[in-house]
């Protein structure tokens, strides 16, 4: 949906709240009133925390994707058995439960191992974020690094370069400008399933919001908002990837 | 340095159960011009990529320069560094300049310098006659310069050996001659090469040695005079009648 079309949902959601004034109560949330702004600044405050764990988790699952997907390019079958083991296992994993063995589970482990590694909510979100998305990362540079013809690696070596020095300077380079669009998308994926991290306490913006509707009971209004929260933020990402799209695109034409 | 550049010895490869190279046995000396025709399927492609390993043989012996080729990958790194592959597409890298294309190879696999590496790039890509395209993408040129930029490419790691696997055959017919023209020149410095072709005028002129393969097996070799001249098997006539006629 285009980013302009979003002040007129905002008015008619706020509108038909007015219309039926009933069941909506704003006041929760009327920034003209000493507590309605106070409670604004208490969700949006959440917000540094959601776009945070994304970055980070986005950053390690880009990582690990990259090393997910490089046996899967091998020419030894081993190599490619450990990448699909890798990749079916994690994506059939929901999140929710992964994020429960990880919090609560994974110190378990560290401290049978001798390892004093706690995990606060905001790692564990991290972390189970990470791993549940490079599942997927893994697949998008497989395919890209596919997509760029073998011509491309044979000219390589016949120029002497190894096989490192290939991917570096030759493959990965082009298979970046394919690679990068659906990784940003995979971002908005990441951004929606951190809502996840509330359960385990983390405070960000769902946390928040949940906290309000228990001292507040005013869900209807408060999970609204929420929601536009998560509209604003993911339409400002797509945003983001649709430059990015025009931009390698007019990159790959040159 | 060993008198036979290139040696192959009962030479076979298969694709499955596909038996694409029959018995090979091959031997060029330094300075030799082959010219390997044939129609297409008969294994030509795949006895030169074979001799800097882009396919695996399965059974006889590919000696380059007296270094076998086996699994060994020290082997495989010192013929790939002696032996340059021009493509039938090209395969220049779409996302360097002219000048990076040239460049790449001799800095990360020869240690050269960036500037030096400039100047031997530079040296070559006069040498090829489109210095003046040095900045450019790949893309911006056209077929014949991309191919003479290839060409310069290989030249830049100063190899021992030139393979060319079919060179001219993606090429728009007015642009095939500028490309030819190099090769002939290149044949005419002394540089050793192998050359899948077509072309009949130019392995008449350049070439030392003829060889028709057909069906994986190489039917028929020999100086070009009677080669094409008198060639024995009813194949290889039948073959250059073909490509004669046009």
């Amino acid at each position: 949906m285009p980013v302009k079309n979003l002040p007129a949902l905002l008015a008619f959601l706020l509108l038909s709240g007015c219309a039926s004034s009933d069941i909506w109560g704003w006041y929760v949330i009327d920034p003209t009133t000493k507590s309605g702004w106070i409670n604004i600044k208490f969700l949006i405050n959440g917000m540094g925390n959601t776009i945070l764990i994304s970055l980070i988790a986005a950053a390690f699952s880009i990582a690990i994707g990259l090393l997910v997907a490089l046996p899967a390019l091998s020419h030894r079958r081993w190599l490619r058995i450990i990448n699909r083991i890798y990749v079916e296992f994690v994506r059939s994993i929901p999140l929710l439960p992964m994020l429960f063995w990880v919090f609560y589970g994974l110190p378990i482990i560290f401290k049978s191992m001798g390892l004093n590694i706690p995990i606060d909510p905001f790692w564990g979100a991290v972390i189970t974020l990470a791993l549940s998305d490079s599942a997927f990362t893994a697949e998008i540079y497989r395919s890209g690094i596919q997509s760029i013809a073998r011509g491309q690696t044979e000219a390589a070596q016949t120029v002497g370069l190894s096989y490192t020095q290939t991917m570096r300077y030759v493959i990965l380079p082009q298979a970046i400008r394919r690679i990068l669009p659906p990784l940003a998308n995979q971002f908005i994926y990441i951004v929606k399933m951190s809502a996840f991290a509330s359960v385990i306490g983390m405070q960000e913006l769902t946390r928040r919001a949940n906290e309000l509707v228990v001292s507040e009971y005013r869900p209807l209004e408060l999970y609204t908002f929420l929601i536009l929260e998560y509209l604003v933020l993911v339409l400002i990402i797509s945003a983001g990837v649709r430059w990015l799209e025009r931009r390698m695109g007019a990159d790959e034409r040159n | 340095m060993a008198e036979n550049k290139i040696e192959m010895i009962g030479v076979n490869k298969w694709f499955g159960d596909f038996h694409v190279l029959k018995d090979i046995n091959l031997t060029v000396k330094s300075g030799d011009r082959v010219v390997i025709c044939g129609p297409s399927g008969s294994g030509k492609s795949t006895v030169v990529r074979c001799i800097n390993r882009l396919e695996e043989h399965q059974s006889g012996v590919i000696r380059v320069d007296g270094v076998e080729l086996t699994n060994d990958k020290a082997a495989i790194a010192t013929i790939r560094s002696e032996v340059g592959m021009v493509f039938q597409q090209f395969n220049l890298f779409p996302h360097l300049s002219v000048l990076d294309n040239l460049i790449l190879g001799p800095m990360k696999a020869r240690g050269l310098s960036r500037a030096q590496a400039t100047d031997r790039a530079m040296h070559y890509l006069e040498r090829v006659r489109i210095p003046e395209q040095a900045d450019k993408r790949p893309a911006q040129l056209s077929g014949g310069q991309q191919q003479r930029v290839a060409i310069a490419r290989s030249l830049t790691m100063e190899p021992k050996v030139m393979l060319f696997d079919e060179p001219t055959s993606a090429l728009d017919p007015e642009m095939i001659s500028e490309v030819l023209d190099v090769m002939v020149s290149l044949a005419q410095d002394g540089m050793t090469m192998i050359v899948v072709t077509h072309e009949m005028g130019f392995a008449r002129k350049v070439a030392d040695q003829m060889i028709f393969m057909d069906g994986g097996e190489i039917v028929e070799s020999g100086p070009p005079e009677p080669f094409f001249t008198a060639p024995k098997s009813g194949r290889c006539q039948k073959f250059l009648s073909q490509i004669l006629q046009h």
